[in-house]
């Protein structure tokens, strides 16, 4: 029975992956600030994927993981987006 | 007879891969309300501006923090665990579910502040609003209420995490299911990253 | 080549332990899958009876022996228990369970407790369904698929229908989850991807959908009890809601639900063409890539439901045309099938028979799908009977008669008796004529413009109707056989070898039953899995 990847995360590195998504956080709140019309959502939704990709790097642990596992995180997210865009041929175009 | 060990602990990878399929079954959950907010919103982007309006984002960003450094110490947790420190883990798996318990309560402020201006589903407020505000406002509670289900799943999940390190049964060798809460934890953190910004920074 | 030590293992799964407590607390993957298929059996019989009381009611124009009312109850059930109860879990959760870890050389899926706790959500849900039919206020009339708007406001037990619904979608999400990970980490040593059989193959494709289209379904039935309870209305055009979103929402999950039927039953045909030709399967890669194909694409034609509702043409195009893409991988699969028993030493037995009788059934399902996936002749069929009788080709001679081949096929394996064969294929008679007698005419009058779910009729299609209803009670009689040459021959068979129609996948060099831990040694896989002439492994 294997017993866990050798790698260990430091309390420092941690700590730095928190201060970075503090950052973005951050960027996030202040760039709604200014009004960028109809990119508002897709600059929110990029840094809450940047955001989300730090958690999953990270946090998450994906970094250290074998390459399947991430060819599966990965695969879920296309196809939802996937799922989504075809729902949109039908919204855009009625 | 057989070969293979019987143990009373899952193999770690096995364990993890399983964790990981469930969460991707969370996150076609929440997909699910993702796909109604998207046509939504594109049906009524005025309506929805007017109506975040009347959310707070400061609360929102302070939760947002909150779920942040919570994820932090929840895999700070690991760490410990991973260089024999128990107590230490438990520490801060109690501090994280301290930070749970600090979003629960501002939820808890946010909605009866709404409730006590009658702006809940059904209530004639909510009923004169424009049509675009009232579904912001279902994608709101609906959103925010099963995000809020599972902070408390994984506040369960967590606590019973802490007790197992208190009785050894999670040690430096075994700590699968300290992993395992963490990755949920993880994503409970991850759909608010998403819900955040859609609800509170759409002004 | 024999797994175990003596030839004659007395001690197997099914003497193990007795009891009735003892199969209920059991995490045998074994007994877990008895489990499923004696609830399975017992829940389609129920829903079997509604059919043919619907049958008895559409045998003769005007009321017959119910209300308009009753009958949309009728058949809101029988697809409530036929979709999520017998069909979606059926051959996973049966076959599935009991053989992919035999079929891969493991001891047992990768979470065994998770196993048995899977078992006893679905139980819950199926009983929940059940409860819908005797609480308090009318029995849900909506059909299985529940559209908004009346599905939101009619005063009958929907939300406890659709708890019932969203409780057996968890069942179905763990055991895909079980499934996947069971073949991602315990196939034995020696069986790399490509050397698994294509049954496994089968419920890898199938496990995917599983785990990810089901909840989007468990999200869609919270939102129309929130529509019901606590007037969220996302559905609700009087709130600014959209009824077609729950329509595109329900699809998304229900499209891919038809390729978890269908997928493991074309891998249990797959299992049975090489065994009953005595030839490796024909084209063993094309098989594995149209399944995961299948899988895929189906991800993707949702729409095809729902032509008639209001979509762009931007979107009715691109979901005809995703439609017609799908059913490629499916000929594909035919074509090998074809194939495998060309030039091979055929043995007509029963469950070749009805794995012929499934390409038949499923090639007209499959057909008439292409003509409802045509959006110009939709307009015409949409609605109509023609659609009843195109998914029951599909699901009823696709995964029905699929399943009738597994458990003609495994039933030695699984209690080390064999049936009476005679008896298997006079059953087969019946149960084949019955079922095209009764969903034929379904076709034409369809396209005579004979409406679906309507308890009352036109006098034009009386004979229509009339021979649809005698095809019932000959497809009922056919059932009956066969279930009772199964039922009979349990403790009175004679006792079955281990490998009785000389198959070479793993579950066939192992006693007849299987032992509780299925293998003495842990196997070491050294060849394909369909080779013919000598057998294809040797143990440590």
């Amino acid at each position: 029975m294997k017993n866990h990847e050798d790698h260990i995360t430091s309390y420092s590195q941690n700590l730095t992956v928190l201060l970075a998504l503090l950052i973005l956080t951050t960027t996030s709140v202040l760039a709604v600030k200014f009004h960028f019309g109809a990119f508002t959502v897709a600059i929110a939704l990029i840094i809450a994927s940047i955001k989300a990709g730090i958690v999953l790097t990270y946090f998450m642990h994906l970094k250290f993981e074998n390459l399947l596992l991430r060819l599966m995180v990965g695969g879920v997210f296309l196809l939802f987006t996937i799922v989504v865009v075809i729902t949109f041929i039908d919204y855009y175009f009625r | 007879m057989s070969t293979t060990e019987h143990s009373e602990y899952i193999d770690s990878d096995t364990g993890k891969m399983g964790m990981w399929l469930f969460l991707f079954t969370e996150l076609f959950l929440f997909g699910g309300l993702f796909i109604v907010y998207a046509v939504m919103r594109s049906k009524y982007s005025e309506d929805f501006h007017q109506a975040a309006l009347e959310l707070n984002a400061f609360i929102g960003a302070t939760n947002t923090v909150v779920l942040l450094v919570s994820s932090m110490t929840v895999a700070m947790s690991l760490t410990a665990i991973q260089k024999n420190r128990p107590n230490i883990a438990i520490g801060l798996i109690f501090i994280t579910l301290i930070l749970a318990g600090v979003f629960m309560m501002n939820k808890y402020f946010e909605w009866g502040h709404k409730f006590s201006l009658h702006l809940y589903p059904g209530s004639d407020v909510m009923k004169s609003l424009p049509h675009g505000e009232i579904m912001f406002f279902g994608l709101y509670y609906m959103m925010t209420g099963l995000h809020a289900i599972h902070v408390i799943i994984g506040g369960v999940l967590l606590t019973i995490v802490m007790v197992r390190l208190k009785t050894g049964k999670i040690n430096q060798q075994h700590y699968l299911l300290q992993e395992n809460g963490a990755l949920y934890w993880h994503l409970v953190d991850l759909i608010w990253i998403f819900l955040f910004p859609l609800l509170y920074l759409i002004t | 080549m024999n797994y175990n030590s003596s030839p004659t293992a007395p001690l197997n799964y099914l003497n193990h332990k007795t009891g009735l407590w003892s199969w209920l607390t059991s995490t045998d993957h074994k007994r877990i899958g008895l489990l499923y298929l004696y609830s399975i059996t017992t829940f389609f019989c129920v829903a079997a009876v509604l059919g043919l009381l619907m049958k008895i009611e559409k045998i003769a124009p005007g009321q017959t022996i119910m209300t308009a009312q009753t009958y949309n109850g009728m058949f809101t059930i029988h697809g409530i228990i036929m979709i999520f109860i017998v069909v979606i879990p059926g051959l996973a959760a049966v076959f599935g369970n009991f053989f992919l870890p035999i079929m891969i050389g493991a001891k047992d899926v990768a979470f065994p407790k998770l196993n048995l706790f899977s078992w006893y959500i679905y139980i819950t849900g199926a009983c929940l369904g059940l409860y819908s039919q005797f609480a308090k206020g009318h029995v849900p009339d909506a059909g299985w698929t529940f559209y908004v708007p009346y599905s939101a406001e009619v005063n009958s037990n929907i939300v406890i229908a659709l708890t019932a619904a969203f409780v057996l979608g968890f069942a179905s999400i763990l055991t895909g989850l079980n499934f996947i990970v069971t073949i991602h980490r315990m196939r034995a040593p020696g069986m790399g991807f490509f050397r698994m059989p294509l049954f496994p193959w089968s419920l890898y494709a199938t496990a995917w959908i599983q785990l990810l289209a089901t909840p989007i379904i468990g999200i869609t039935l919270l939102m129309v009890i929130a529509e019901r309870t606590l007037q969220i209305g996302f559905f609700d055009p009087a709130l600014g809601g959209d009824p077609v979103l729950y329509q595109h929402l329900f699809w998304i999950y229900s499209h891919p639900a038809v390729y978890v039927m269908i997928l493991p039953a074309m891998g249990v045909v797959t299992e049975i063409f090489p065994t009953f030709s005595q030839k490796p399967v024909f084209g063993y890669v094309p098989i594995v890539i149209s399944s995961l194909a299948i899988a895929l694409v189906g991800y993707f034609v949702w729409g095809h439901h729902m032509f008639t509702s209001g979509m762009s043409f931007q979107a009715r195009w691109f979901f005809s045309f995703l439609t017609f893409l799908v059913a490629i991988p499916s000929a594909i699969k035919v074509f090998n099938w074809l194939s495998t028993m060309y030039g091979g030493s055929i043995d007509l037995k029963p469950p070749l028979l009805y794995a012929i009788s499934f390409i038949f059934l499923f090639t007209i399902g499959g057909f008439t799908g292409l003509l409802l996936g045509s959006l110009a002749t939709n307009i015409q069929t949409h609605n109509t009977d023609f659609v009843v009788a195109h998914f029951h080709y599909i699901v009823f001679g696709g995964m029905g008669f699929g399943f009738f081949a597994g458990l003609h096929y495994w039933y030695p394996k699984i209690y080390g008796r064999m049936y009476s064969i005679k008896w298997a294929n006079i059953a087969w008679a019946f149960v084949f004529t019955g079922f095209n007698v009764l969903y034929f005419p379904m076709f034409i009058m369809g396209i005579q413009g004979m409406p679906r779910r309507y308890f009352d009729y036109d006098p034009k299609f009386q004979t229509g109707q009339m021979i649809s209803s005698i095809g019932a009670f000959i497809l009922i009689i056919g059932l009956i056989g066969m279930i009772s040459n199964f039922v009979y021959h349990r403790r009175r068979g004679a006792i079955a070898p281990a490998n009785p129609w000389h198959g070479v996948t793993l579950e066939w060099q192992i006693p007849s039953p299987p032992p509780h831990e299925n293998f003495d040694e842990v196997p070491v896989i050294t060849r394909d899995p369909y080779v013919f002439d000598h057998p294809y492994t040797k143990s440590k």
